[in-house]
């Protein structure tokens, strides 16, 4: 965020694509996100959500194009994309057998933090998220709702520059989605750069851009407002069915 | 944060994790000392039932009193139990072969007539050594009763040369194996068996959990999240082994001639190569299962061919080139070096060599192997 030599956009995309085993995932997208944008991406199952994420936090080696996370490029500049950003993978990813604390203090001391300087930011991570009664429960036998929040607080642990929440709100009650998002637009206030990818519609409307993907493709780019008056409908919610349908169509 | 922040060894809050995991997760630390002590104790048991009663077919051609003085002590050794009578040597042979005896005792006509006569009598002990248990169970109890009988029937004031000789002949395997062979190696065999699965296991089960998504995500290196994994099961396999040792000497009465320290140090090289091998089966496989199956595949020529059951001698090229390839082999030098004859470092140099080669290697490939992406 300081770097002055950085003048690109914090992700930026070009034909990224990727292909397993013959099945194109990711077929040729192409986008950039602003610094301190909450960029979402939509799209059904198995329509590469989940695949570009993981390209772009190095997870996965793109089959070609380029992409860009940080400034760094993802196909050769893994290590320092890793430092920069933060990831909630969308399979619960903490230690069922350690408290929340504890996992927090892992995460942190992953990052890099240490000593004073990690225990000042665990315990403003605890304030700002609310876990504060529940730091020494074993996170297994916490709620969605709360699994949530310590996921979140390791993923920003280390104030990353872009961060990426990969359905992060599933199986989370509304008041807990509502927290959350509070949390997220703070976050990107603050100039952190997020990629978030959700079912929900009411969520997409929340984001300043949205990407809609199906099978592989990109199919639309834009607010909510010019997505829908591009395709003369109402709500997000039908474009996304009319888009979606029109993409089968197309490949069927 | 920006990406210049230097990098440094992750590797402290790793371990810190990774002993607090194992520290909560009683049972899984229970089933990691339990389940080799309590294989150690029916290995163990197993063997010595077995040694104590070797069915033994009787061959007396001098029927004597003195004759059967002589089997009855042997048989009060509990070395042999007798299960029959031969009448000849074809049926001493027939006995053998078909394994309803795995020992004989053959009592020439002469024998009474030798003590009478003040001369040595000899008494032949025949074995089926192909076990070399048995041939051990029976040289102790051909010794024990010979000296027992020969204690009864010596006059002190007599110069006359010592009474009774009784001869062990091992068959179908001459190069006769102690009976403590077959002990030692089993630490060896136990250590090999939990380290390799519980190490390939505990990899598996981050990636099943979702948690190492998480993990690799974070600027840890590869090499710090292997040595992470390694070095706790390090100390395990020390608890390990500490405990066979214990439990062996107490109720095994395992001897230990040489150094513990030297045959510590030494298995440093022996366990982490065995972790080196389940981190390896760990970046092969997906599942817990196939962890598993695979390290079975492992350990099988481990158990078969390292020397542990069967003498290498034996084996045919093939398998001994294989051997080769095992550092169970290796260890199984060690271990009966250091603790049957209490030989040091300067006949185990090669061994310590070979064994430190193989932990370098496993683990260096591992890690090269091992991936910070997910598939």
């Amino acid at each position: 965020m300081t770097d002055p030599a950085r003048a690109q956009p914090p992700v930026r995309t070009d034909k990224l694509t990727k292909v397993f085993d013959g099945v194109t995932a990711v077929d040729g997208i192409t986008f950039d996100i602003h610094t301190g944008e909450v960029f979402g991406v939509l799209g059904p199952n198995g329509s590469g959500k989940t695949t570009t994420i993981r390209m772009l936090c190095g997870l996965l080696t793109p089959t070609s194009g380029s992409a860009t996370v940080a400034g760094f490029d993802v196909l050769t500049q893994s290590e320092e994309i890793r430092r920069n950003i933060g990831y909630m993978s969308q399979k619960f990813g903490m230690y069922d057998d350690l408290t929340v604390a504890e996992n927090l203090d892992f995460y942190s001391s992953l990052y890099g933090l240490a000593g004073q300087e990690k225990k000042e930011r665990m315990y403003e991570l605890f304030d700002d998220l609310g876990l504060r009664p529940r730091i020494n429960q074993l996170v297994g036998t916490l709620s969605g709702g709360w699994k949530q929040r310590i996921s979140l607080a390791c993923a920003i642990a280390h104030h990353p520059a872009v961060l990426f929440l990969d359905e992060p709100t599933a199986g989370v009650d509304p008041a807990a989605r509502r927290r959350f998002w509070d949390t997220i637009y703070g976050l990107a206030k603050a100039g952190t750069t997020i990629l978030v990818t959700t079912h929900y519609m009411d969520e997409a409307a929340r984001c300043q851009r949205i990407a809609f993907l199906s099978r592989g493709h990109l199919i639309a780019i834009g607010t909510a407002e010019e997505v829908t008056r591009q395709f003369g409908k109402a709500t997000i919610e039908d474009v996304f069915i009319e888009l979606q349908e029109r993409d089968e169509g197309v490949t069927v | 944060m920006t990406g210049t922040r230097k990098r440094k060894s992750l590797l402290v809050p790793m371990l810190r994790k990774e002993f607090i995991q194992m520290r909560r997760d009683r049972l899984t630390f229970a089933l990691m000392i339990g389940i080799p002590i309590i294989q150690l104790i029916l290995f163990g048991y197993a063997i010595r039932t077995e040694v104590r009663n070797l069915p033994t077919v009787v061959l007396d051609e001098s029927r004597t009193e003195q004759s059967r003085s002589l089997v009855s002590v042997m048989e009060q050794t509990q070395n042999f139990k007798i299960v029959g009578a031969a009448l000849s040597r074809n049926e001493v042979r027939d006995w053998m072969e078909s394994g309803r005896a795995r020992a004989a005792i053959v009592i020439p006509p002469e024998f009474e007539r030798d003590i009478k006569q003040h001369k040595t009598a000899h008494a032949q002990v025949i074995v089926d050594a192909a076990d070399p248990l048995a041939s051990s169970a029976a040289i102790g109890g051909a010794a024990l009763a010979a000296s027992v009988r020969a204690t009864a029937l010596v006059d002190p004031h007599s110069t006359r040369p010592q009474p009774l000789d009784v001869r062990v002949r091992p068959w179908y395997n001459p190069a006769l194996r102690s009976s403590v062979y077959i002990v030692p190696g089993i630490i060896g065999v136990l250590l090999s068996l939990t380290l390799l699965a519980i190490m390939s296991i505990a990899i598996v089960r981050e990636r099943e959990k979702g948690t190492f998504e998480q993990l690799v995500v974070t600027p840890i290196s590869k090499t710090d999240i292997m040595l992470g994994k390694v070095l706790p099961f390090v100390v395990v396999g020390y608890v390990q082994m500490a405990c066979i040792l214990i439990l062996g000497r107490v109720l095994f009465n395992i001897p230990i001639r040489g150094s513990v320290t030297l045959l510590f140090v030494i298995s440093l090289g022996f366990i982490v190569a065995n972790l080196g091998i389940g981190l390896l089966v760990s970046t092969m496989v997906k599942t817990q299962i196939q962890a598993i199956q695979l390290g079975i595949f492992f350990l099988m020529p481990n158990i078969l061919l390292s020397g542990f059951m069967f003498p290498r001698e034996a084996m045919p090229r093939v398998a001994q080139w294989i051997s080769y390839a095992l550092p169970l082999t290796y260890y199984l030098t060690v271990l009966r070096g250091i603790l049957l004859k209490g030989i040091g470092i300067d006949h185990l140099w090669h061994e310590t060599l070979i064994l430190a080669a193989f932990a370098t290697a496993l683990i260096v490939v591992s890690v090269n192997r091992f991936s910070k992406t997910v598939s």
